[in-house]
């Protein structure tokens, strides 16, 4: 079962599955209804593949796994190096779950150019999956920059009334912003003759790179403005409540749900990865502005009067966890910045679902434009609920471990840290809750709404998955956190060498 | 990489066979150059036109032929004023291939806007010999004579809607400020004669690599950059390129905006790391950072789809100056290599581009507006798409040629430790996307208010697009091949020469106490 080849070609199966599937769907005849179902059949096929990794992961091993390093491009000298750790597995696999959930979501939402959409939806799923598994720095700009196209696309061509305006701006953001990762990666590979991340980070922890300690400032920077801009760090948020408003269901879904995390992975992955020193140095402001992150979007979210914006505005308050856990250096921190990451996914894609189920039938996000919808809707009142509350962080729901985590690390780093944040998740319940009474509690404002039905079979099935997430990670968190710890301690060791260096010293 | 006994060839007074086959692609394409101008006034006025056209695209993949034949024999021909090595087989195949891509496009075009097609098609394949002979030439007065043929027709194709102001003043334009900066080519080939005692490109390298450099050699090379610039449409020498591009035929901007620049850069690679003046990068660099971003600012604001192609061929000029960040001998491998595969994969998708803005703008070039791609999305899904690949291309998006002939001219700047250079071109690269992105915004996003009328594509655009489009994917995910080839080539190119004997005027002046 578990025979050798399989586990070297599985990553890349993983990978390439939904890509070959958009590739067959050009070919496929423009029947709708064959479309959608070709396209879940692929993701959940994907989905399943990548179970397997999951499965037969070693949890206790630290380095990468299911490791393939071939040549691709000779000279320079780039790699087809991939393979994946405690980090990356899960949030592939957080990939690969979503995309059937927003195949199902836009089974019935998405009716005009339904072949397009849903061949930009697995391009974009294969570019997301390459991301997370990408060890050569070349292969993995290669893949960042691939995801920027579908995305766009999705809110530009399917999006809502200013939709142009929104893919453009995301677009001409991180663009401009991953330019200056391309002058850092290119300054490494200039100074090592390396693409290669596991040799880059032993060159560079040795010493051994000619005229890294005068670079090393400008490098770190040039790598964190792009994952800032996609997170998106305060001040770099502002694409982010216009790309959501504007985005398709299923975009704002994996926008919300994977595409931020690239960002926050790219943080652990290589701005701690390589830059042990200089993360050190610069967390001060980071953990302010990540600071600044979580309460500010948390306030602004609380008189967001658009509700899609709302939990757009939560996502940069739950992302600001997951920057306070990473720069707090410690164990507990960083593993509960990785389950935040994986929890904020679940819930609220689940969210955006949901929000996208309310705009289907009634074409609006505005809150004041609903109230009383429990009465109508008991089904729909209850799921949003549930996944609510796992997104304010309600014990034994998944919010409630990963912004534990983070508020003890924070406040093993530094206590002031911890009181902050821990206002975040005061907030946070403040504007969820609050949003749940006007929308779903009084009477029903609007006689419109009475007649509004409720979730449909394929509704159901995009957000159940996830409200079952969301209880299984609240309720066992060790499944994850298991293969989470050993990948987290060994991204922790050289920090451990520099704390001892200045100790010697 | 061992020299080929070729190389060790003296001069000798009659031309010996196989000098002949180091020029036959050039050969081949004139005589199918006369021969379409011959036939003209015998076909029919109104058939015949595409009979003449297909003349000519056969007359390229002859071309093409002759350029692998004369592959297998590189050398030194007609007394070391040609020669033939992995960098011109390289070029020629890139500018025959561009040609026959351009040929196949104009069928439609031709008849759309009532050309007469029997000069046009000879023209092109002259202009076609003049920018090959460019890339094989090692004697500066031979490339001025190749510059000048190459020129000369694409001051004529720019004038070809003959109907149009807007196509003769492309036309007059393109002339005057052409000889204007080709006179200033010629006159730094007279001071580098005077400077070194020779045109010949090896034996100035020699010279030079024996002695300290005079002044005058530094004034030879501004101006031969100067010459050379202009070709490139590198700032600031680029204010002729909108006005001409937007007169022009699409067609033939498609052309001249990739063949004779491609041979310029040739030129320009040869005469720059050949001749290996010490200390003459700067200028370069400062062409470079200068075109990127004035050719990138200015295309934001464009509203006309040529003008807006013709300010992002500045921008890619700049890039492609890139390449030239080289601070030693070693290292100057990369930055040719890198600037070979830019001609090529820009090659690739600016003639696809091009090819589409021809087909769309229709009878009268009247559809050229951004408007006008509104909607193009719904009602011609493949141009569209065809479209949108060349210009992700040009934006520089992973899988497609422009990604990684970015990459590597970027790369080949941060190897020459020129940070400052890499961060602009990667900031322009960026802020570049923006204008591409308008028009794919344009025919996906924007419903038509005012829908253009899209003709059904004919077989042979179909042909040169289908060929376009594979090239621009095949560098962008197996840049391998090609990019191999480039880099053996640039190691040809840099090997120093050995075969030209110093002329006897040289020897006596670098005796000379300086």
């Amino acid at each position: 079962m578990n025979s050798p080849s399989l586990d070297s070609m599985i990553v890349t199966l993983v990978t390439f599955a939904p890509l070959a599937g958009a590739l067959l769907l050009v070919l496929l005849p423009r029947r709708d209804r064959d479309i959608r179902i070709f396209s879940l059949v692929v993701s959940l096929l994907t989905f399943v593949l990548s179970l397997h990794l999951a499965v037969y992961f070693h949890r206790a091993q630290s380095g990468f796994q299911y490791e393939i390093d071939k040549p691709w491009i000779s000279s320079p000298n780039i790699h087809y190096h991939i393979g994946i750790d405690g980090i990356s597995l899960w949030l592939v696999i957080l990939t690969t779950f979503l995309t059937p959930l927003c195949v199902l979501i836009s089974w019935k939402s998405v009716h005009d150019r339904v072949k397009e959409f849903f061949i930009i939806l697995l391009i974009l799923e294969t570019a997301l999956i390459g991301v997370f598994i990408s060890l050569d720095l070349f292969l993995f700009y290669f893949f960042w920059e691939a995801t920027l196209i579908p995305m766009a696309l999705l809110i530009g061509i399917f999006g809502h009334e200013r939709k142009v305006y929104a893919a453009v701006k995301f677009f001409v953001y991180t663009m401009i912003a991953s330019a200056f990762m391309l002058a850092a990666i290119l300054w490494l590979y200039a100074h090592t003759g390396s693409f290669d991340f596991v040799t880059i980070r032993d060159r560079v922890l040795s010493g051994a790179v000619p005229g890294f300690p005068a670079a090393a400032q400008w490098l770190f920077l040039g790598f964190f403005i792009a994952f800032a801009v996609k997170v998106p760090v305060f001040p770099f948020h502002t694409w982010l409540p216009d790309a959501h408003v504007e985005a398709p269901t299923a975009g704002s879904v994996l926008l919300a749900g994977v595409l931020l995390k690239m960002g926050t992975y790219g943080m652990l992955r290589f701005n701690l990865g390589l830059f042990p020193e200089q993360a050190r140095s610069n967390a001060w402001w980071i953990v302010i502005l990540a600071l600044i992150g979580i309460i500010y979007g948390a306030l602004v979210a609380m008189v967001q009067p658009n509700l899609k914006k709302l939990v757009a505005y939560s996502s940069i308050s739950h992302l600001g966890f997951v920057v306070l856990g990473i720069f707090s250096f410690t164990q507990s921190g960083l593993n509960g910045a990785m389950f935040v990451m994986l929890a904020h996914g679940v819930s609220t894609g689940g969210l955006f679902m949901l929000t996208g189920i309310l705009h289907e039938r009634r074409h609006t996000y505005e809150i004041s434009e609903f109230g009383g919808l429990a009465g109508p809707t008991p089904i729909y009142a209850a799921s949003f609920l549930f996944i609510l509350l796992a997104s304010a962080g309600l014990p034994l729901l998944n919010g409630f471990i990963g912004e534990f985590l983070v508020m003890n690390g924070a406040f093993e780093a530094r206590a002031v840290y911890g009181v902050l944040a821990a206002t975040g998740v005061i907030w946070s319940a403040c504007y969820l809750l609050w949003m749940y009474q006007r929308v779903f509690y009084g009477k029903v404002t609007h006689p419109v709404n009475n007649s509004i039905g409720d979730m449909d079979g394929f509704e159901m099935a995009a957000v159940w998955p996830c409200a079952a997430a969301t209880l299984v990670m609240g309720v066992a968190p060790i499944l994850w956190l298991g293969a989470i710890d050993p990948a987290i301690h060994a991204a922790l060791t050289p920090f451990a060498q520099v704390v001892s260096k200045v100790v010697g010293q | 990489m061992t020299m080929p006994a070729a190389f060790v060839q003296t001069s000798q007074a009659i031309p010996l066979g196989v000098d002949y086959i180091r020029i036959l692609p050039e050969l081949v394409l004139s005589a199918f150059g006369i021969l379409v101008m011959v036939l003209e006034p015998l076909v029919d006025e109104r058939n015949g036109q595409k009979v003449l056209g297909w003349i000519a695209f056969v007359g390229t993949l002859a071309g093409l032929g002759s350029t692998w034949y004369m592959s297998m024999s590189p050398g030194l021909a007609f007394s070391n004023m040609v020669r033939v090595d992995g960098f011109s087989v390289f070029f020629h195949f890139v500018i025959i291939a561009i040609a026959s891509g351009v040929i196949l496009s104009s069928f439609e075009y031709m008849a759309v806007q009532r050309i007469r097609a029997g000069e046009y098609y000879a023209l092109i394949l002259f202009g076609v010999v003049g920018a090959a002979l460019m890339s094989s030439a090692i004697e500066l007065v031979l490339i001025f004579i190749a510059l000048e043929i190459s020129s000369i027709s694409s001051y004529i194709l720019a004038g070809f809607r003959r109907n149009q102001a807007a196509s003769s003043e492309a036309s007059l334009k393109y002339f005057l400020l052409g000889s204007f900066a080709t006179a200033f080519f010629l006159y730094g080939v007279a001071l580098m004669f005077g400077a070194t005692g020779s045109t010949n490109i090896d034996a100035i390298s020699r010279t030079l690599a024996a002695a300290p450099a005079p002044l005058l050699v530094y004034v030879a090379m501004v101006l031969l950059l100067i010459g050379l610039g202009f070709k490139v449409a590198a700032a600031p020498l680029h204010v002729w390129t909108p006005d001409v591009y937007e007169g022009s035929p699409a067609p033939v901007v498609g052309f001249m905006s990739t063949a004779p620049k491609a041979a310029a850069f040739a030129v320009l690679l040869r005469v720059v790391f050949s001749i290996n003046a010490p200390g003459r990068f700067w200028l370069i660099w400062v062409a470079a950072a200068l075109s990127m971003t004035l050719g990138n600012v200015s295309a934001l604001v464009q509203n006309n789809v040529k003008r807006l192609l013709a300010y992002s061929s500045i921008a890619h000029a700049g890039y492609q100056l890139m390449a030239f960040a080289m601070i030693s001998r070693e290292t100057s491998g990369d930055g040719i290599s890198a600037a070979m595969f830019y001609a090529a994969s820009y090659a690739a998708m600016n003639v696809g581009a091009f090819a589409v803005v021809s087909h769309f703008a229709n009878a009268g070039e009247r559809y050229v507006t951004l408007e006008d791609y509104e909607g193009l999305g719904r009602s011609s899904p493949i141009l569209a798409a065809t479209l949108t690949i060349f210009l992700l291309s040009l934006i520089g998006i992973p899988m497609t040629g422009g990604f990684f002939a970015k990459f590597y001219v970027f790369g080949a700047a941060m190897k020459a430790h020129l940070v400052w250079l890499t961060v602009i071109g990667v900031v322009n690269s960026a802020i570049g996307s923006y204008y591409y992105l308008r028009i794919i915004v344009m025919m996906y996003m924007r419903e038509a208010r005012k829908p253009a009328p899209v003709t059904p594509i004919p077989a042979t655009l179909g042909l040169a697009l289908a060929i376009s489009v594979l090239a621009t994917l095949y560098l962008g995910i197996l840049p391998n091949r090609v990019l191999q080839y480039a880099q053996e080539s640039a190691q040809e190119l840099l090997a120093p020469p050995s075969s030209v004997p110093a002329p006897p005027a040289l020897q006596a002046q670098t005796a000379l106490p300086q």
